[in-house]
């Protein structure tokens, strides 16, 4: 494990990492309430963060401002080197309630974003089934969501932010909707799915067993109002058995080290 | 239903009320009352008459142009008020208003507006169809999981798929089930519009066999009425059948 920060003040460079997602000067309050203060950030790229921070401490704001979906009431955000305002088709969101279209079978909803990009149908379909398989939903094509559990749902909406081969894919509390097996299940899934997509991923969590057993570089955030308090990288070897994570002393010492962190936050 | 060990259809309870309406109509008892079997024998030469088939003709037309207007009127009307809070507040009271409204009282204003010719009836139609078209549907937009509109802007969505390829689509329960209510309020329109025309189609037949005491036709008519709105309603059920499984879906 390894702390880049602890300061606000210290912004993360990291040697040798090109951020793709660069987060300058945030800021957010909803009335009164102030949800984003003054939030620089980096993300480099290829990687998975995840923000990780209690509730009320602005963590789906700042990954909705960053997808487009939020307007932030000042700052800005570069992806690859270009300011963004609005969603675009270089990031993919995955939502915690899935957001699929229950009137429409698993194949229509993971080509929705080809579709509403106006490719054709027989080619949408092709890349659609393809990312089916990848997520491990093969044979479910033609079944509704309604027909399918938490896990699978949420692999649908994964598949469909894959398939429209965007570079930074946003997720959203992805398995707070889902049930404990199939949660570990889909954990371990990402794991090996990150190795076969060169893709960065940001990856909004509440749950600090799951930020360590899935990230490169986790950001804490403090709330009320949200800042970012400190920025971890644990240094795990995932290459090997993804079942054998959960009795790493690495990973072990870091969930410790980041509930020791937040522990004041809770009353 | 079960009856001693059998299964009984549900529509076997109209026969038993068929059944006691023929009795009663052989007793005598109420002028206004003849027995079912003539009724049914009215309505066999009802059918058959010139003046039955012109009235259904024209009575037919005012209700459907009456139902397409309060439909491509009522849906883009309800989805606005569902979407835009601007929209909602200035036309909400007044929905609220004319849907719980005695539409009856008026019908004589429409009569001085449209003359005494169809474009009364259907105005009536309309009067009666589309507050609870609107209402419905903007019930069904009110619905809608905002991250399913989030998920469609955040895949680039222009606001012509977001309306076309989500908001309808979301809403397309609440939608149906409206336009199965405006149905049934509809048919109420056209026959209130009509009998206070009082010369059109089925107002015109309803006022000469009810000024001519010939109750058997009056009671014919009145059935091929309720049995037309059953079917249109039954049929739009079915189609709301199809679409039920996702009703349910959202929260």
């Amino acid at each position: 494990m390894r702390i880049v920060t602890l300061q606000k003040e210290a912004t993360p460079v990291p040697e040798s990492l090109e951020s793709i997602v660069e987060v300058r000067g945030i800021s957010k309050n909803y009335g009164d309430v102030e949800a984003l203060r003054d939030v620089d950030l980096d993300f480099p790229r290829g990687k998975l963060t995840s923000l990780l921070g209690p509730s009320g401490c602005g963590k789906t704001t700042l990954l909705k401002i960053i997808a487009g979906l939020v307007k932030a009431d000042c700052g800005t955000i570069n992806v690859d080197g270009k300011l963004v305002s609005a969603p675009g088709p270089e990031r993919a969101f995955v939502f915690q309630d899935f957001a699929l279209m229950p009137w429409a079978t698993v194949i229509r909803n993971v080509a929705f974003g080809l579709e509403l990009r106006g490719v054709a149908r027989s080619e949408r379909e092709d890349k659609a089934r393809h990312y089916i398989v990848e997520v491990g939903l093969a044979g479910f094509e033609n079944k509704y969501p309604h027909e399918l559990s938490g896990g699978m749902r949420q692999r649908v909406g994964l598949a469909r932010a894959l398939a429209v081969n965007a570079d930074v894919l946003l997720l959203d509390e992805p398995f707070s909707a889902v049930d404990e097996q199939n949660r570990r299940k889909f954990q371990e899934d990402l794991i090996r799915l990150r190795t076969n997509q060169n893709k960065t991923f940001i990856f909004v969590t509440h749950s600090i067993e799951e930020a360590v057993y899935i990230s490169d570089r986790i950001v804490l955030l403090s709330p009320r109002p949200g800042r970012i308090s400190r920025i971890i990288e644990p240094e795990i070897d995932r290459s090997g058995d993804p079942e054998l994570i959960h009795r790493d002393g690495h990973y072990l010492d870091t969930v410790e080290e980041i509930w020791q962190g937040l522990k004041q936050y809770v009353e | 239903m079960k009856l001693f060990g059998h299964r009984v259809p549900m529509m076997a309870s109209l026969l038993v009320w068929c059944v006691a309406w023929e009795i009663i109509g052989r007793l005598d008892l109420v002028f206004l009352l003849p027995p079912f079997s003539d009724v049914l024998a009215a309505a066999v030469d009802l059918v058959q008459t010139q003046s039955w088939q012109d009235a259904t003709v024209t009575t037919l037309r005012a209700f459907v142009i009456g139902m397409a207007l309060s439909i491509v009127i009522g849906i883009p009307l309800g989805i606005l008020m569902g979407r835009v809070k601007l929209g909602d507040e200035t036309l909400g009271m007044w929905v609220n208003i004319f849907s719980s409204a005695p539409l009856s009282a008026l019908v004589p204003v429409l009569m001085i507006l449209f003359g005494f010719g169809e474009k009364t009836i259907v105005a009536a139609v309309f009067l009666f169809a589309i507050w609870i078209i609107v209402l419905d549907t903007r019930a069904g937009v009110r619905h809608i999981s905002p991250s399913l509109i989030e998920m469609a802007r955040s895949y680039g969505a222009s606001h012509r798929a977001l309306y076309g390829k989500i908001i309808l689509w979301a809403a397309l329960p609440e939608i149906l089930a409206g336009i199965r209510l405006g149905l049934i309020r509809g048919v109420k329109g056209v026959v209130i519009g009509q009998l206070l025309v009082a010369i059109v189609g089925y107002g015109a037949l309803f006022e000469t066999f009810s000024r001519n005491f010939r109750m058997a036709e009056f009671w014919a008519l009145t059935i091929i009425l309720f049995a037309f709105a059953l079917l249109v309603a039954e049929l739009i059920e079915k189609v709301e059948s199809k679409v039920a499984f996702y009703a349910g879906e959202r929260q």
